[in-house]
């Protein structure tokens, strides 16, 4: 369904074929039968060719949370999720079903997630998070506000629980960089997260929600705590992770190596990892492909039917004779 | 103060009328006791006695607020309302935590909303105001103690007991006691027209020993004191005493000048003050102007409380959820949902006590999904209405030329209910007729004159060319006759008289000239008119009635001009046939006997200049032909049968005749006459009225009048269009029984072929009774009798179907009809009577009735009236005049726009664990009822037409569609509310599965809640726009304007809100800018999903349209087709009969306009029946204004 109109190559026509003897006299010309040039009459209009290239999104997901688990913590995830001992790192290996052009993104997709619900979407401090002299406006970051050394930067819960697994990824033992710039919005990062706020007490409570984040960088350039803060608007949702910037081949193995730290287990969620291509409308949507189709279809089908209708069961529109006081001479209304 | 007597003339010895006469004095005794515990002191406003009574003064104010309780008393209309008190309850919890989104963006729409109402409000009162102040800075003449002379007063500053001196022409300021007037004898003229709509004059007299308290020295000295009655509303009563140099003297109405009416004929009078400012009749009868609901309103009250429920009911299911899920994340000492720390959480949301978390989130429901209820509803119909009257106001078809004045819409609270009429309550005098006699036709000497045809004569002659088949009882003598002289200039008023062979002096010709000659002799003789030469030399005449005049002025132009009147003669110029000179001629009056209802004719004694003693006598045809003598009675057969034409022609007709008295008879008679009127006898009167009988004999019958009381234009088309449509009319006059039948026939009220059931109590029996007095007894035969009648009545109807029945009740009957046993009984028999008139009712019986026939009906009621006695009448029914309207498309969009809306919300909710989290910005959210989504709803109320006015005309039965209240039924509104849930439904899920997941724009980044609460509303907006615009009928360029200038608006506001900064905007800082424009999928899904919202009602209108068109969508097709013309034609043609009336208008009110412009087309109401759509409040404003 993905058709893809790009690449619209130009083929245009050269200079033209009158390369005829430059000498000629007029009478010469007079008498000659050749005919004029025109691009018209050549054929010769400029054109383009629509080359459609079927299907260039590429997408790949992999669901990790379970695979990711030792087979002897298989019935106690959370407890190995929650250990601190325990090793979380993990390998998986993906295939490459057709080339993947570049940029590839890379997502994180989380189930039962619910970023939207009110509790957490108000516990944050845009304040805070903007500049650096309101440092102490936590008033809605309960209990994430306030640490016994003072005000957490960022507070909330939203900035608490930041997502902290990790992606390496490497084809043929070679690895493939991940860059993670330029992956959150330009407004959020100009604008929302300042460029003199430095994270502060952040996860030092007892309880350690989620990623830490290195305090020597400002908010402004801690770009996965800037995604994770835009918060998603359905329990099941994508972020960006980050994008491998180059083109990954037609059957290529891709390795792996997952860091895998984040407790979706408690509440029963997935967890995915997705390599996916973008396209003019974006990530992969066979949805608006089948919903365009079936709306369609539908107006077509009705568009028949009604024709049908009109055909089988003709009425003459605008005759006074169906206005019901002239059906009904007692002319009790309908 | 030099007085100039021009004329002293004692009229009351001239026309000594039966009301005159005293009332019975047992009442008297009451005086003193409760009820009655009024004391004035006149002329000493200032005295110790009089100011510690402390009556009210003469402010009059009938504004519904004043400065200090403007906001106060505003602000509880305002709230009184439940939807308002909702959304002030949400607003004051929006402060707490418990609040989904911030208190501001809650206050400022619910602020907009109240303050516009507010604003409305105060707009109209002011208007009020204006009037209020206009009237109580009026001035009159008070006497001033201490510069002992009259001087100008404000209305406002006189107080009771003040001396006022009132001019002719002027209102009366306060009710007033008459001490003297101009005339000798203490009489004055007053005109009345605002307190009972009557515009002939009526005579007031002062006592004899106040009249003549004429001049400032005897005044000066003028002390008395009145004990009457207290306020009250009966403008026809008044019981009150004058104590007066030591003497009692009782009061009788006679002697009160009612505030609201006018002194007329009369330079001045003196009276004294009696009730001042709301203690006046007419301020004490202008009850308190209730504040009417109409019948859409009530029911948009009833589908408020359905969405309450349904708020309700998903406020429930999402706590339910809510607490079920909180309750889940803690168990067993695992934090579920550890990433909202359910271990340190507050009691919002504390998985603990979750049932308590549930309660507080039911709360937080109710606030979130607030937006089922449209906030912005109620006000945006009020702002609807206010500019559907101003287009009623700019109605040019609506405008009046003879006064200069356009319809004028009084408060605009109505005018949906104008689509919706049911019943119409009409008053007659103004209203039906402009009350203005013309003298049409007579019939001298057997041979019948005048050839002008009545509207009732024309729309018979019509029927008759046009339906051969029916055979027609009488024949048509002058029916084909010159049609064209009705339109033949009007030159003299109240005369509308043609023929060539009686006018212009051509009577002499005329075989039977002497006849001809005595029966204009006798009209300008016979009557009690007073004339009056005009600067101009012209003269007209006054005269008590306007039939009077009539009958004075069609013997002027005949060329008997009754020129002076004094006491004892009257002058006349007539034309002297056999020299064809102009003389004057004196007739010695010497008596007249005058006019009663009893009587039914009048008759007066004169002496010609040849010495002969006439009697000339007018009176009912009835009477008169049973007192002609033998060789009186030649032409009376021809004379009966055109008498009888006349009446079918809706005239109103006398006989007239005349006898000669010999000297000796005369002499007998008068002595035994004066005799009986000088007795003091109790039954003096009754004495007198034998002896006048006895005179009135062996008359000589002359002919006959024929009198219109001239119908307003169009009526009686504009009456038959309105029955056909089925809607009842009925007539509350205080016209006398005869009349009331008389004009009802002219003005189609009753037609021919239609039954009548008459219900009086003027039965010999009653009769009989009342002269024994006996009150109780009288009630009850009365009652009984009644009772009977209306059961007969009702037998009748139920016998014959096919027949129409009309319906007479007198003001008597009526007052047992209204007794609560008989009530139901009578409203059973009305309801079924095509027409109901009832005569001789009072202003009271008029609310009564309009009051009855709304509670039994339940159905919309129209009242119509001209006069202040009228106003209760306006008040009690749901619509003062006006023609139709239904808001019943634009109430249901409303629903439609906000289950949409509340909807989404709630399924989000059910993505996001019923949390309570918003879909949207707090902002999108405060916005949507009053900027994205009201204004093309307005002008859907203001513009919207779906059958152009002349096509309305065409097919009155259109209007039925409001009558039954089609577009405004229960399906219709579930259908609606249906409608919306599915495209919330299709919106929901459409844009998560378009969005959500993938990334949405071609550089990766996926949609997150801002995008896709942007996204939605996207949706929402363009859905609900896109529906009006599917729903609208009439496209011009304002409803283009508004449509998509609200979804414009909606861009421009997220592109502006996106600029603020992100700690205003949060989530919606530079979303659309940055996230959603460059994505293609954000337009894709708009594009989809408002094609897929808009496909089932799309379809259904189409599928509805042609399979099962309403007739409005036959119209509209058979106007684009333009073929409607002459098939319809040749049907009305053959179906008239049956065909139905009446324009109607659909879903807006442009509709409105059009629909009463197309009856007034038909009609042409002149400005006596002003639009005053309700609220008419106080009486005198009525005319005033």
């Amino acid at each position: 369904m993905e058709m893809d109109t790009n690449g619209a190559t130009t083929s245009s026509a050269a200079g033209g074929g009158s390369t005829s003897t430059s000498d000629s006299s007029s009478a010469a010309k007079k008498n000659s039968k050749k005919p004029k040039y025109s691009r018209f009459t050549q054929q010769e209009l400029p054109a383009c060719k629509p080359i459609l290239t079927p299907g260039l999104v590429v997408e790949i997901v992999d669901r990790y949370d379970e695979g990711c688990v030792p087979s002897n913590y298989s019935n106690d995830k959370l407890a190995y999720i929650q250990s601190s001992r325990t090793n979380k790192s993990c390998t998986r290996t993906l295939s490459v079903p057709k080339l993947m052009k570049g940029p590839v993104f890379i997502y994180y997709q989380l189930d039962n997630f619910y970023q939207n619900h009110r509790r957490y979407v108000k516990s944050r401090s845009d304040k805070q998070l903007r500049s650096k002299a309101y440092e102490s406006e936590t008033k809605n970051c309960d209990p994430e506000g306030i640490s016994p050394d003072g005000p957490i930067v960022p507070c909330g819960l939203i900035a608490w629980s930041l997502f902290n697994d990790t992606y390496g990824f490497s084809v043929k033992s070679k690895m493939l960089e991940v860059n993670k710039k330029n992956i959150a919005w330009d407004s959020d990062k100009e604008n929302k997260f300042g460029s003199d706020v430095y994270p502060k007490n952040f996860q030092i409570g007892g309880l350690i929600g989620g990623a830490t984040l290195n305090s020597s960088i400002p908010l402004s350039e801690q770009e996965d705590l800037i995604v994770w803060m835009r918060t998603a608007a359905l329990p099941t949702f994508r972020k960006l992770y980050g994008r491998i910037e180059e083109d990954l081949q037609a059957n290529e193995q891709i390795t792996v190596v997952i860091q895998n730290n984040y407790n979706t287990y408690s509440f029963g969620g997935k967890k995915k990892l997705v390599l996916s291509t973008t396209s003019w409308i974006g990530g992969k949507n066979d949805f608006l492909g089948v919903a365009y189709i079936t709306v369609g279809g539908l107006c077509l089908f009705l568009a028949v039917s009604f024709i049908l209708l009109y055909v089988i069961k003709p009425r003459p529109l605008g005759d006074p004779s169906y206005l019901s006081w002239n059906r009904s001479p007692a002319g009790n209304p309908t | 103060m030099a007085r100039v007597r021009k004329r002293s003339i004692h009229l009351s010895k001239l026309c000594s009328f039966a009301c005159c006469r005293p009332t019975s004095t047992d009442e008297h005794a009451q005086i003193g006791q409760k009820g009655y515990s009024r004391v004035v002191y006149c002329n000493e406003p200032d005295s110790q006695e009089q100011v510690r009574l402390k009556y009210r003064g003469n402010y009059v104010s009938t504004t519904k607020y004043t400065a200090a309780n403007f906001i106060p008393k505003s602000l509880f209309e305002q709230f009184r309302r439940v939807a308002n008190i909702y959304f002030l309850v949400v607003a004051c919890v929006s402060f707490s935590p418990l609040a989904p989104y911030s208190a501001p963006s809650i206050l400022v729409p619910l602020i907009v909303v109240i303050g516009a109402t507010m604003v409305k409000e105060g707009v109209e009162d002011w208007r009020r105001r204006l009037q209020d102040v206009q009237a109580n800075n009026r001035k009159v003449e008070v006497y001033d103690e201490s510069s002992r002379s009259f001087e100008e007063t404000k209305w406002k500053n006189l107080r009771v007991g003040h001396l006022v001196k009132v001019c002719k022409d002027e209102y009366f300021p306060a009710d007033l006691l008459l001490l003297s007037s101009y005339y000798d004898d203490g009489v004055c003229y007053v005109e009345t027209m605002n307190l009972d709509g009557e515009n002939n004059l009526k005579l007031k007299h002062a006592l004899e020993v106040t009249s003549s308290l004429r001049d400032i020295q005897t005044l000066k000295e003028f002390r008395a004191v009145v004990k009457c009655e207290d306020p009250n509303e009966h403008l026809y009563s008044f019981i009150g005493t004058l104590h007066y140099c030591h003497r009692q003297y009782s009061l009788s109405p006679q002697q009160i000048l009612l505030r609201g009416s006018k002194l007329k004929n009369t330079d001045y009078i003196y009276g004294v003050v009696i009730f001042t400012g709301h203690d006046t009749k007419i301020m004490q009868n202008a009850t308190d102007p209730p504040s009417k609901r109409t019948k859409i309103e009530r029911r948009m009250d009833k589908i408020i409380y359905v969405l309450f429920s349904t708020l309700i009911l998903v406020s429930f299911i999402g706590s339910l959820f809510f607490g079920v899920e909180t309750k889940k994340d803690i168990s067993g000492g695992n934090y579920r949902r550890w990433y909202l720390r359910p271990d340190s959480t507050t009691v919002f949301y504390n998985p603990r006590s979750a049932s308590v978390a549930a309660f507080l989130h039911f709360l937080t429901g109710l606030m979130l999904y607030g937006y089922l209820i449209p906030i912005s509803l109620y006000v945006s119909i009020e702002i609807v209405k206010v500019l559907q009257s101003i287009f009623i106001n700019q109605d040019q078809a609506m405008y009046d030329e003879e006064t200069d004045r356009p319809a004028q819409a009084r408060t605009s609270n109505l005018n949906e209910e104008l689509g919706q009429v049911h019943t119409i309550l009409s008053d007659k005098t103004g209203t039906l007729t402009c009350n203005s006699m013309e003298f049409v036709k007579c019939s001298i000497a057997g041979t019948a004159y005048g050839c002008g045809m009545t509207e009732v004569e024309i729309a018979l002659a019509k029927k008759r060319g046009e339906r051969l088949t029916e055979p027609m009882s009488t024949d048509t003598v002058d029916s084909g006759k010159s049609v064209d002289t009705v339109d033949s200039g009007k030159s003299v008023k109240g005369f509308n008289f043609r023929d060539e062979r009686i006018m212009n002096g051509q009577w002499v010709n005329e075989p039977q000239s002497d006849v001809i000659q005595k029966f204009f002799r006798v009209l300008a003789i016979c009557h009690t008119a007073v004339p009056e030469v005009t600067e101009s030399g012209e003269i007209i005449y006054e005269a008590e009635s306007a039939d009077e005049a009539a009958f004075v002025i069609a013997a002027r132009e005949i060329g008997f001009q009754f020129f002076v009147r004094n006491q004892t003669s009257i002058k006349l110029h007539e034309l002297d046939p056999r020299s064809g000179q102009t003389v004057d001629r004196v007739y010695k009056l010497l008596h007249v006997l005058e006019f009663s209802s009893a009587r039914k004719r009048m008759s007066v004694i004169v002496r010609n200049p040849e010495n002969q003693i006439l009697l000339l006598a007018k009176g009912a045809d009835s009477v008169i032909f049973e007192r002609l003598s033998e060789q009186g009675c030649v032409f009376e057969a021809r004379t009966r049968e055109h008498i009888e034409r006349y009446t079918e022609a809706g005239l109103r007709t006398l006989a007239v005749a005349y006898r000669e008295i010999g000297d000796d008879e005369y002499t007998t008679w008068e002595e035994e006459f004066m005799k009986a009127k000088t007795s003091v006898r109790a039954d003096r009167d009754d004495l007198a009225d034998e002896l006048a009988d006895k005179i009135e004999r062996d008359l000589i019958l002359l002919g006959a009048t024929a009198v219109e009381d001239k119908l307003q234009k169009g009526v009686p088309r504009c009456i038959d269009k309105l029955a056909r449509a089925r809607i009842g009319i009925w007539v509350l006059t205080g016209d006398k029984k005869g009349t009331a039948i008389n004009i009802g026939y002219a003005c189609s009220l009753l037609r021919h072929g239609m039954k009548l059931i008459v219900i009086t109590l003027e039965s010999p029996e009653i009769k009989a009774q009342e002269k024994h007095g006996d009150k109780e007894a009288i009630a009850q035969a009365s009652l009984k009798s009644v009772k009977g009648q209306i059961h007969e009545g009702k037998s009748q109807v139920a016998s014959e179907h096919s027949t129409e029945f009309g319906l007479i009740i007198d003001g008597k009957s009526l007052t047992f009809a209204l007794d609560k046993n008989l009530v139901n009984c009578f409203m059973d028999l009305a309801t079924r009577c095509a027409t109901v008139i009832c005569c001789r009712s009072s202003p009271k019986q008029k609310a009564i009735v309009t009051r009855l026939v709304k509670s039994v009906t339940g159905k919309t009621t129209l009242a119509i009236g001209d006069g202040a006695n009228d106003v209760g009448m306006l008040q009690e029914a749901d619509i003062g005049v006006g023609i139709s309207g239904v808001e019943g498309m634009q109430i249901c969009y409303f629903f439609y726009k906000n289950i949409t809306f509340g909807f989404t919300l709630f399924w989000f909710e059910a993505n996001a664990s019923f949390s309570g989290q918003p879909a949207y910005n707090d902002w999108y959210m405060s916005c949507y009822n009053v900027f994205f989504t009201s204004l093309p709803v307005i002008t859907l109320g203001v513009f919207d037409q779906d059958v152009s006015a002349r096509l309305c005309l065409k097919h009155p039965l259109l209007y039925q569609e409001g009558v039954q209240n089609i577009l405004f039924s229960w399906i219709r509104i579930l259908g609606w509310m249906f409608n919306g849930v599915l495209s919330s439904i299709i919106i929901f899920f459409l844009t998560t599965n378009l969005i959500i997941g993938q990334a949405f724009r071609k550089d990766g980044q996926v949609a997150d809640y801002a995008v896709l609460g942007v996204t939605m509303y996207t949706c929402v907006v363009w859905t609900v726009n896109c529906q009006m615009a599917l729903s609208i009928n009439y496209f011009t360029w304002i409803q283009h304007l508004f449509i998509w200038g609200s979804i414009a608006l909606w861009y421009i506001f997220l592109v502006v809100y996106g600029y603020i900064p992100p700690t205003l905007s949060t989530t919606a800082y530079k979303v659309f800018v940055e996230a959603c424009a460059p994505s293609i999928v954000y337009w894709l899904t708009t594009l989809l999903v408002v094609i897929a919202t808009l496909l089932p009602l799309f379809s259904y209108r189409a599928f509805q349209i042609r399979f099962r068109p309403m007739e409005h969508d036959k119209i509209q097709r058979q106007r684009s087709e333009g073929s409607e013309h002459d098939k319809i034609q040749g049907r009305r043609a053959e179906g008239s009969e049956h065909d139905k009336i009446q324009g109607r208008r659909s879903e807006g009110s442009e509709h409105d306009v059009t629909e009463s412009t197309g009856t007034r087309n038909s009609t042409d109401l002149p400005s006596e029946i002003r639009i005053r759509i309700d609220n008419l409040k106080a009486g005198p404003r009525s005319k005033n204004s």
